[in-house]
């Protein structure tokens, strides 16, 4: 029994190997015709258009001033996102948080407070749309001109502020400086516009932030 | 002689391209209103370096670089002389698209909405999409995660009406100045329709209106209506 399975094996063995030799002999003759004379010595390059780097994302940070109202002045600061669609018109998305300080009344009072101090901090993101209205040269001197572009932005988005979620819209306008063409500076201005109650009735308050950014295409 | 051949290869992974138009404009920015500053001559062979939107910055022979319009760099031949045909700006594009994400905003029972999607096709009609939205109302917050089929009727018009089937799960925040409230979970099932344009490059428009019946612990079904307007962008 076992030498009948030896045997099957063996054969098995010698078939395949047989078979590779015949390979190998096939490829021997084709590699026996004639070589061409002239070998082509220009290599077809194909292009593929999708080879070209392309940079329409941006992505950044910012640092400034927001003013919210009833709650002071504070150095706010966050992240920016954008993808410009056409040369005209871009998305942004951006987010930014700062904490804000006691209101004139809790300073009076001196025991009253409004708010804990986690509500305290306000955060916010908003998803924006921008268009570069005014794009153009700035001159530093007489030799040295800048890319920039003036851009009006609007958007909607969230602030989360004295322990609430508020739908919040928001606009404004910004000059982006471009002193390499893979970096921008921004300076910008927005306001946020927001429903808040926290004082028992509820009011639209404006939020002005003004601030400065830095910006990687890629 | 190293460093010239190690050069020649740094320039060559570059897409080169031959200028056929009489003269090409560089602009020294990518838009229309950075000045031009340099002709590149027919016949030319530029390296095409980045792109940016509609815009591509280009290397003339005389290594000055510039900004140029894809209207103009269409109109260039590759070094084999075949047209160089530059892809992502077509309807046809819009048709082989694979991936699309997007945003939309809109009023949800009342309250306002702002949702993002990512999308995959499946065949030419029918997509996937996974969906995450923020409800903000002036009583609660919700925060919703949906996964829907949608079906485009014409997928090979620029404009085409689409229907959608889905699920998915609604997380309710009561407002804080509101007392004895709690945090509330629900899933749902959706219904909608709405309608796509494409408009230009890997730009669409969509505009939608959904119905939500959610199925709350309690004993009625909620229903909730929403609708929505926004872009999306494929690649």
């Amino acid at each position: 029994m076992e030498s009948r399975f030896l045997v099957l094996l063996l054969a098995a063995t010698l078939s395949l190997s047989l078979s590779g030799c015949g390979r190998r002999s096939i490829v021997q003759a084709e590699n026996d015709q004639p070589v061409p004379v002239i070998e082509p010595e220009v290599e077809r390059r194909v292009i593929d258009p999708a080879e070209i780097d392309t940079e329409d994302f941006e992505v950044g940070l910012f640092a400034g001033q927001m003013s919210v109202e009833d709650f002071g002045v504070n150095t706010v600061s966050g992240l920016r996102f954008a993808y410009h669609i056409t040369e005209g018109f871009f998305v942004e998305l951006a987010g930014g948080q700062t904490t804000t300080e006691l209101t004139s009344f809790e300073r009076l009072s001196g025991a009253a407070q409004l708010l804990t101090d986690p509500q305290r901090d306000y955060s916010y993101y908003n998803l924006s749309m921008g268009y570069n209205l005014f794009p153009g040269e700035s001159f530093i001197g007489r030799n040295r001109a800048l890319n920039t572009a003036f851009y009006i932005i609007a958007g909607v988005g969230k602030t989360t502020f004295a322990g609430d979620d508020r739908f919040t819209v928001n606009f404004g306008a910004g000059m982006r400086f471009l002193p390499l063409d893979w970096l921008a500076v921004h300076v910008d201005v927005r306001d946020h516009i927001l429903d808040v109650d926290l004082l028992g009735q509820e009011k639209t308050v404006n939020n002005l932030e003004a601030h400065v950014g830095l910006t990687f295409f890629f | 002689m190293l460093v010239i051949t190690s050069i020649a290869r740094a320039q060559d992974e570059y897409v080169r391209v031959v200028i056929d138009d009489p003269f090409i404009e560089l602009h020294s920015g990518p838009g229309r209103g950075y000045p031009v500053f340099y002709i590149g001559e027919r016949g030319e062979e530029v390296e095409v370096l980045k792109r940016r939107t509609e815009w591509f910055q280009i290397r003339v022979e005389r290594d000055v670089e510039g900004w140029v319009h894809l209207e103009q760099l269409q109109r260039t031949f590759d070094l084999e002389g075949e047209a160089f045909d530059i892809p992502g700006l077509a309807l046809g594009d819009y048709r082989d698209r694979r991936w699309e994400v997007g945003t939309l905003y809109g009023d949800f029972g009342g309250a306002n909405v702002i949702s993002a999607y990512g999308a995959f096709a499946l065949t030419e009609n029918l997509s996937l999409e996974l969906g995450l939205a923020q409800v903000l109302g002036r009583f609660s917050d919700s925060q919703m995660y949906s996964i829907n089929v949608m079906h485009l009727m014409f997928p090979e018009k620029r404009w085409s009406p689409f229907f959608t089937l889905g699920t998915g799960s609604i997380n309710t925040k009561p407002k804080a100045t509101l007392v004895d409230t709690l945090d509330r979970r629900d899933s749902f099932a959706l219904a909608g329709f709405g309608v796509r344009t494409y408009l230009t490059r890997r730009f669409v428009f969509r505009t939608e209106y959904k119905t939500y019946v959610t199925f709350t612990s309690r004993d009625d079904n909620e229903e909730i209506r929403e609708w929505k307007a926004g872009f999306s962008f494929f690649f």
